[in-house]
């Protein structure tokens, strides 16, 4: 751990871009209990970009989200089959440790969730404590700073930093969860329809903010917003559910491409607003 | 058919009439209803009103400085007190925390965590069914595996006896509060890297801590007016023992004991010490307002 923190500040301080991983689903299928939810998904997620996954309600977009750090199976009786690779690795390999692979891939939420008890100092760095404590030697204070710059958040919370969490805007939160989910120094980070919640202005931010950020890391992003696939991503799949009601991937494509020459139909037909 | 399309069209003036019609009855529903909860609640409150009018009007005069720092007299002579109970009390009230509040917490904290299927149902079950047992079921209980073994009623066989009571409310309470705490604050924690059990212990718990605080503290004031359960077990004493092997007085006992004696003083004494007992659940329901009001379930 101590090793990683040393790497954090490596990492959060040198402007260069940072080789990021890659990330892979072979054949990903979730269940929630026996409902089959989401079938036979593949995509190269490419590192140092971002990947949108678009779709409508109930297409199974935010399933393979939750898949792809183990957090799908944090519901009851909830479980996925297929592998889901890191740089080749398969986080469902029978060794691999679910916790220990949420720390390097995190996420975020639809709704922000800054934790209720800490102050905006101790959300940045609650997923640092709840990890490896309280240790001598660690410059706790300058991975709030970076954190927060990282986040964008940094000049307007500086004063205030002892407060509760609760206290700032909803962008603002969103923004809070960002960092504290950065400040663990993941190698890919999971966005599940971040902005929303959040008016305009806010999300404006956030796109901003994902634009830095994708020279660190790896970004999948759910959204069920088109627009904002278009704006911010390199690469967008899109999911529809078939008539069995089983989400599926129907293309993925880059997203210049798929907004003006899908490859299918039902792709075209979502995109133009044909459904959903 | 011709008959029938002509009452689909309406008329409005008629319409408008029926509309009011309606509208004065839906009034006058909600006048009655409303009257006639407050009426009842009215009631169930003003009985309660006179029960605690009564022992303030007859235990009041009876409390004195005296009532507060003297052993009791021996029957027949005025004056005494019931700092023996009161310390008694307060003793076996802390010992069966101990015992109680490590227990009732950890259950909580399976039950609403970890615990799933059906053992957490039967545990549940079994919760409810101890919450919901006469007290003195609690009392013979106690007595036949403690008294019974050590050969003498005891204020520790009265601490495990309160234990008994308060286990289960705890239990019971807590993995109410712990439930509303939303899911997405755990998964935030869980996202982070984190394990369940850190979780739990860092994020759920200090989130409703207040709540938790409130549930205790219910169910010490449960305890604290528990009778039955104190007669079979810690019996009574008339002098200050802070030792836990002997028998321990407290104040319910205390009231028990005076009302049904044949001392006008005694009866005198009974009431007071009702009052101080009510005083004393009444600072423990002052205090879990006071805690309650602080909880934020937001997420």
């Amino acid at each position: 751990m101590n090793r990683e923190m040393t790497m954090a500040g490596a990492t959060t301080t040198a402007a260069a871009d940072v080789k990021a991983r890659e990330l892979e689903t072979r054949n990903l299928t979730a269940y929630y209990g026996k409902t089959l939810a989401v079938e036979g998904v593949s995509i190269r997620y490419q590192a140092n970009q971002i990947t949108a996954m678009i779709g409508p309600s109930g297409c199974g977009k935010s399933t393979v989200l939750r898949c792809l750090n183990r957090m799908h199976e944090v519901i009851k009786g909830a479980y996925a089959t297929g592998e889901v690779l890191i740089d080749g690795d398969n986080i469902y390999s029978s060794s691999a440790d679910p916790v220990r692979i949420r720390r390097r891939i995190g996420m975020v939420f639809q709704k922000p969730n800054p934790f209720p008890t800490m102050s905006i100092y101790d959300n940045v760095l609650a997923g640092v404590h709840l990890n490896s404590g309280k240790q001598r030697g660690v410059d706790y204070d300058q991975i709030v700073e970076s954190a927060l710059h990282s986040v964008a958040l940094w000049d307007e919370v500086k004063d205030k930093l002892r407060q509760s969490g609760m206290a700032l805007s909803g962008g603002q939160q969103q923004r809070l969860c960002i960092a504290r989910a950065i400040a663990v120094e993941p190698e890919i980070l999971l966005l599940d329809e971040p902005c929303s919640a959040l008016d305009p202005i806010a999300t404006l931010k956030i796109e901003e903010l994902l634009q830095d950020l994708r020279k660190r890391f790896t970004i999948v992003l759910v959204t069920h917003n088109m627009q904002q696939a278009a704006r911010v991503s390199e690469m967008t799949a899109f999911f529809l559910a078939d008539e069995r009601r089983v989400g599926r991937l129907v293309e993925i494509s880059p997203t210049t491409q798929i907004f003006t020459r899908p490859q299918d139909k039902r792709t075209e037909d979502y995109i133009s607003g044909r459904f959903g | 058919m011709e008959q029938a399309i002509a009452v689909t069209v309406p008329d409005r003036s008629r319409l408008l009439d029926a509309e009011k019609l309606r509208f004065q009855r839906r009034k006058a529903t909600n006048a009655f209803m409303t009257f006639l909860v407050t009426a009842l609640t009215a009631i169930s409150v003003s009985a309660l009103f006179v029960i605690i009018g009564y022992i303030l009007i007859q235990g009041f005069s009876s409390i004195d400085l005296n009532f507060f720092t003297q052993e009791p007299k021996p029957s027949g002579e005025l004056g005494g007190g019931i700092v023996d109970a009161i310390l008694g009390t307060v003793e076996m009230l802390a010992v069966g925390s101990i015992v109680a509040v490590p227990l009732g917490l950890g259950t909580a904290i399976y039950l609403a965590e970890f615990g799933e299927g059906g053992l957490a149902e039967v545990i549940r079950l079994v919760l409810d069914m101890l919450a919901g047992v006469p007290s003195i079921v609690v009392g013979i209980f106690i007595w036949a595996t403690v008294v019974r073994t050590t050969g003498s009623f005891s204020g520790l066989a009265g601490a495990l006896g309160l234990a008994f009571i308060m286990m289960p409310i705890i239990a019971r309470s807590v993995e109410e509060i712990l439930r509303l705490v939303p899911d997405t604050l755990r998964e935030a924690g869980l996202a982070l890297g984190t394990p369940r059990w850190r979780v739990t212990l860092r994020v759920v718990i200090p989130t409703v801590m207040p709540g938790i605080a409130t549930g205790v503290i219910l169910a010490m004031a449960r305890a604290s007016g528990e009778t039955a359960v104190l007669l079979l077990t810690a019996l009574g004493n008339n002098f200050v023992n802070t030792d836990l092997s002997q028998p321990m007085s407290a104040i319910p006992v205390r009231a028990y004991n005076y009302a049904i004696s044949a001392f006008e003083d005694y009866h005198r004494q009974a009431f007071a010490s009702m009052l101080v007992l009510v005083i004393v659940i009444a600072v423990f329901s002052a205090a879990v307002r006071i805690f309650t009001g602080r909880v934020r379930y937001e997420s």
